[in-house]
């Protein structure tokens, strides 16, 4: 018993990552119709970014955090937005898809040509050491990643739907044309989403690095996990990604404990076939009709 | 040009890469081996991305499936005649198997559950060891015979391969003229109508899936045959990543486009050594720009040259494209 309480602590702590980059990508998809194949890179990035600051210019991993935020905000969400996705949305969903896939394919050639193919230590933001709950060893990590993770998802939420500019990007996601004619300032609030994303890809690059380690493919695996925990818990519903991530999360700490170490990276697989066979619009999603 | 003119040029350009290896030193005939072998399976992704509008990120684990099934059955003594349909059917039903679920939701959906496909076969390739050989591969594959002739020189497999990748392609072509084929076509450019018109599509496009891959199936028996030694390596998703964006360069939905994609993945890399990575650093950022400039593919130059302007899609509002696209 003590085992498997273990392996939901520390699931929840690895779910709420991946939970962290589905976020992201369910909101690009809801305000901007982008479906970003890159999600991983915009992970990999930041990750590198700090790594950058700390080590060139000696800053603690505070403030390499704070710097790493301010230019992912800059390169993946306004770069991004102006130089790739606004060209190419009104030629629809596969163009911009193929994009981001050439994307995160030069973002990962290039950290490996021109920084490092090695996987380097990431220092972690939690003291190490673990203390024990019910027999369980339950490390600091786990209770500070939850906990960081806990504060960005209700301090969004609450941004989200208490403030005016909240309801307002909610608005723009919904029904675009009509916030427009409310008076909203469509373009505004669709920026302000894919700069909260490159904050969410941030967080989540300081929460996992630590034990992913920082290379050039480490987005490979995450943004996988992303997009699955996206679509397990419903592409259209924000909790959805929160949902799929933390599920996703435990199943395989549970699986790689209970049958095999070695297929713990197919089980989002799995569970993502399971789950559209018998519920195509996920877990919490709302079935979406076709527009003809 | 007019039809004949052009299968006269199709037919020197065949015969001219045919002859090419002869001078060519065996490294160079490998490479020109393994341009046809790679060409085998992005002709049907082609058919996949190009004509059924399907993303597919898993052709390199039908490449690899295909490959394993060679390597083991053919030191297994089993003929290599037999292998070759054995492992276009085997991958003709994995791809139906993993398709069905994925296609009745939506399109993109494909992209993820291949993706997520393509991880499993790699896992399964290195953790099986008793199967697979692991990360040792499995090596010592003989090359075929060919009415007691062995094919064991670099320049009778390459002509032996050759001529199936042309076999190949003779077949998809027969089958996109077909009216099963026409029906893909019809699907892609306009789903609802091809629909409301009788075409089923979820059953179309779930054939075009699984003959793609079932080409790539093919396609992985030859590279087995090829470097008759195979390991996990070669079928990574990044692999099925370089297919799609080689079908998305050369233009999608061309028949040709895949060759010259498949120039770009297979051949310049080698050309370009000197860069090392930084080749596809490069051609990852060209694919977005090519997106940006050039949606339709390089083929698709001399239509938008001689349209103009025009050949670009008229700017719709994008809010309707994107609910459209939903």
């Amino acid at each position: 018993m003590g085992d498997l309480l273990q392996l939901v602590v520390s699931g929840t702590a690895t779910g709420a990552i991946y939970a962290l980059a589905a976020l992201g990508f369910t909101l690009l998809w809801q305000a901007a119709g982008t479906i970003n194949f890159a999600q991983g890179e915009f992970v990999m990035v930041p990750a590198f970014l700090m790594l950058f600051f700390m080590s060139s210019f000696g800053v603690p991993l505070w403030l390499a955090f704070v710097l790493a935020c301010v230019v992912a905000m800059l390169l993946l969400g306004v770069a991004f937005k102006y130089g790739i996705v606004n060209p190419l949305i009104r030629h629809g969903v596969i163009p911009l898809v193929i994009a981001t896939l050439g994307l995160s394919l030069g973002i990962k050639q290039l950290v490996k040509a021109g920084y490092s193919a090695q996987a380097f230590p990431f220092p972690s933001a939690f003291p190490s050491g673990q203390f024990s709950i019910g027999g369980a060893a339950v490390s600091y990590a786990d209770v500070g990643t939850l906990f960081l993770a806990g504060i960005i998802v209700i301090g969004l939420q609450t941004f989200l739907n208490r403030t005016v500019t909240g309801r307002a990007m909610q608005a723009v996601a919904q029904n675009t044309d009509a916030a427009r004619v409310l008076g909203i300032d469509a373009n505004r609030m669709v920026l302000y989403v894919f700069l909260i994303n490159a904050v969410l890809a941030s967080v989540a690059a300081l929460l996992v690095t630590p034990t992913y380690l920082a290379k050039f493919d480490m987005g490979d695996s995450i943004g996988l996990k992303a997009f699955f925990a996206a679509i397990i818990g419903g592409f259209n519903q924000t909790r959805g990604a929160l949902l799929g991530g933390v599920l996703i999360g435990i199943l395989e700490n549970v699986v790689g404990f209970y049958v095999s170490p070695a297929y713990k990276e197919g089980v989002a697989l799995m569970l993502f076939l399971v789950v559209i066979l018998f519920r195509p619009e996920g877990l919490l999603g709302k079935v979406e009709e076709r527009k003809v | 040009m007019k039809s004949s003119a052009r299968i006269t040029a199709l037919f020197i350009g065949i015969a001219a890469f045919a002859v090419l290896p002869v001078f060519l030193k065996s490294y160079g005939v490998y490479l020109c081996t393994l341009f046809c072998v790679t060409l085998m399976a992005t002709f049907g992704l082609n058919l996949t991305i190009g004509y059924a509008g399907q993303m597919s990120l898993g052709q390199a684990a039908f490449y690899g499936i295909g490959a394993y099934i060679a390597a083991i059955s053919l030191k297994a003594g089993v003929p290599f005649f037999v292998v070759l349909p054995l492992a276009a059917v085997a991958c003709f039903a994995v791809g139906l198997a993993l398709g069905f679920p994925a296609l009745r939701v939506q399109h993109h959906y494909l992209a993820f559950a291949t993706l997520g496909f393509n991880v499993l076969v790699f896992l399964m390739m290195r953790n099986e060891e008793k199967i697979t050989g692991g990360t040792f591969g499995i090596s010592g594959i003989p090359r075929p015979t060919l009415l007691g002739y062995s094919m064991d020189g670099v320049l009778p497999f390459f002509w032996f391969t050759l001529f199936f990748t042309v076999l190949l392609a003779a077949f998809l072509w027969w089958l996109l003229r077909s009216p099963w084929g026409r029906a893909f076509a019809a699907l892609r450019d306009n789903p609802i109508r091809a629909e409301s018109l009788g075409v089923n599509i979820t059953a179309y496009t779930l054939f075009a899936f699984a003959i793609g891959a079932a080409c790539a199936g093919i396609a992985g028996v030859f590279f087995a045959a090829l470097v008759q030694f195979v390991e996990p390596a070669p079928f990574h998703f990044s692999v099925s990543l370089l297919m799609l964006l080689a079908v998305i360069v050369g233009g999608s939905g061309k028949f040709f486009g895949p060759l010259l994609g498949t120039i770009v993945i297979v051949l310049l890399p080698e050309w370009l050594r000197f860069m090392q990575n930084w080749y596809l650093a490069a051609f990852g950022f060209a694919i977005v720009a090519l997106m940006i400039w050039l949606p339709g593919g390089i083929l698709s130059i001399p239509e938008r040259l001689r349209l103009g302007r025009v050949a670009r899609p008229a700017v719709a509002a994008p809010d309707t494209l994107k609910e459209a696209t939903r």
